[in-house]
């Protein structure tokens, strides 16, 4: 298979308004994040010929895409609704560059959107709540989304010695990072001690572990790289990417403390020829605190084991070796479920830009972004460059 | 048979029913592929070692050894509200599959993982058997 490296690039990169967003509705966020892509990419909507979306939660449609489409009044040879969560925003996205390379369509605009916070009925909330797990081995038992992953929390400290402060530094992190973005859902900053004595949701996780719940939406488009001189806009492309799916539920884990990003991480490597010490910056999962942990680990930015010690360090910071979670990501940015991924892809392209302002990055080149989904089922990493690193 | 109104019943198919009807005679039981003799957990139709669709079901002990575990404080529906907090674990059975389950009769800071449990049953309806474990005593059940 001839490589994607290099072969695509991202023109275009918006957020919608984020947190509390009441007079929009979901479908009405996606349309607002693909017409702000497209602006920011300097473009009419007919010039793009494919479409990619999430299904919404608070509005789903059957067909999600197609509708968004006829909302837009665009008619894409190209039109994907991705089902699920976190890892499956990059997997989308790589299916839609390789479509791309493969001339299926040339200009794609990747809009997700959702309204958790406040377009979720009573009934649609428990119905989200209770749809995660295996509906006979495990959800009878009434484990929540923060238990699930607060088994995978526990393992990581019985094995590693990960201490709940190691946790709580991945969201006062976060936290400092968004209090530089504006229209970030929480800007004040915290403390370890804020966090530790927040309310206890599922033993080890407090509720300062927990992503926030949000409105909001995010959008790119992508090109091939043939295609940048006529977008306004720096391109950013796209160097690696890869993919990795261990299981659905985390009760048939294979192994409770190391993940499929190993997997997904090793290809997006590979793709773009480059090894952990290469990137800049990284914007990866952060539902909870400890799957940004796993995941540091995973993706070989340290050691197995040390990912607590390794954000406990200050590394994650913008004068640290790997300034990560730039906006705040989903602890303190925003998190409106399955598009979660999108905002740390946007965050990135501005990064690389040099447009981000206070806590931008110093000389950055290279960003990695990595989403998961399910239970630390799903993972899919993208490997993003300036054009100098090509 | 009292309290669990409103919860998330399981709806046993026709590969997991013997499973349930088990669970009903307060037997824990698991498959075991007649080809390779791979013992797993959840029921399926197939093998999931080797894909053979001959299976049979087998006894647990139904001795087990917590991996993992969590406290919920915050229940996932009002029908779960009266049972927090509750302990949730990942019970590694003897024979060698992992299974989910509360566990009960056990105070919330006495659980670890590595403790050595033991399976127990609550009739929730009149068709539905829950297996949950519980910490085993020095007599090993």
């Amino acid at each position: 298979m001839p490589s994607l490296r290099g072969k695509t690039a991202i023109v275009g990169a918006a957020d919608t308004v984020v947190g509390k967003v009441p007079d929009l509705s979901a479908t009405e966020l996606c349309v607002d994040a693909a017409l702000r892509a497209l602006a920011d990419a300097g473009i009419d909507k007919d010039e793009v010929d494919g479409l990619v979306t999430c299904q919404s939660m608070a509005e789903p449609h059957l067909y999600h895409a197609e509708t968004v489409a006829e909302y837009l009044q665009i008619f894409p040879k190209y039109c994907v609704t991705a089902n699920a969560g976190g890892g499956t925003t990059f997997s989308v996205i790589r299916n839609a560059a390789a479509a791309i390379v493969a001339g299926i369509c040339d200009t794609v605009v990747v809009s997700m959107a959702d309204s958790l916070r406040s377009g979720l009925t009573r009934d649609q909330a428990m119905a989200m709540q209770s749809s995660t797990g295996h509906p006979q081995f495990e959800i009878p038992y009434g484990p929540t989304v923060p238990a699930y992953y607060a088994l995978l929390a526990r393992a990581h400290m019985d094995r590693f010695g990960t201490t709940s402060e190691q946790m709580a530094a991945v969201a006062v992190s976060g936290r400092n990072y968004a209090a530089q973005r504006p229209g970030a859902q929480m800007t004040d900053v915290i403390t370890l001690d804020d966090v530790l004595e927040s309310r206890m949701i599922a033993d080890p996780l407090h509720l300062l572990d927990c992503s926030l719940v949000s409105d909001g939406g995010a959008a790119v488009i992508l090109t091939s790289a043939g295609n940048v001189g006529k977008f306004r806009s720096r391109p950013v492309y796209l160097l690696g990417m890869g993919e990795g799916h261990s299981h659905e539920h985390v009760s048939q884990a294979r192994d409770l403390t190391t993940s499929a990003a190993v997997q997904s991480g090793r290809e997006a490597y590979a793709m773009a020829g480059l090894a952990p010490a290469d990137i800049d910056l990284a914007e990866i999962y952060d539902c909870f605190t400890p799957v940004v942990l796993i995941e540091l680990e995973d993706l070989g930015f340290c050691a197995k084991g040390e990912g607590g010690a390794f954000v406990e360090s200050g590394a994650s910071a913008l004068d640290g070796a790997l300034p990560m979670n730039t906006n705040g990501g989903l602890l303190s940015y925003c998190h409106p479920g399955n598009p979660g991924s999108m905002f740390g892809l946007t965050e990135a392209v501005y990064q690389l830009r040099g447009d981000s302002g206070p806590r931008q990055v110093r000389d950055a080149e290279t960003a990695l972004v990595h989403g998961q989904g399910g239970i630390m089922s799903s993972h899919a990493t993208l490997i993003l460059g300036k054009e100098q690193v090509l | 048979m009292s309290g669990h109104e409103g919860k998330f019943l399981p709806s046993p198919d026709p590969g997991t029913l013997p499973y349930w009807e088990a669970c009903k005679r307060h037997e824990l039981v698991l498959q075991k592929c007649v080809q390779c003799e791979v013992l797993q957990f959840y029921p399926r139709t197939i093998c999931s070692s080797c894909s053979s669709s001959e299976l049979d079901w087998v006894a647990a002990s139904g001795r087990g050894t917590v991996l993992t575990w969590t406290i919920v404080r915050h229940p996932v529906s009002p029908a779960y509200a009266d049972e927090v907090p509750y302990i949730i674990a990942l019970i590694e059975l003897e024979e060698g599959p992992v299974m989910m389950a509360q566990v009960v009769d056990c105070q919330l800071d006495a659980v670890q993982s590595g403790m050595q449990v033991h399976v127990c049953f609550d009739d929730w309806t009149a068709d539905i058997t829950m297996p949950n474990f519980r910490p085993r005593d020095n007599n090993g059940t």
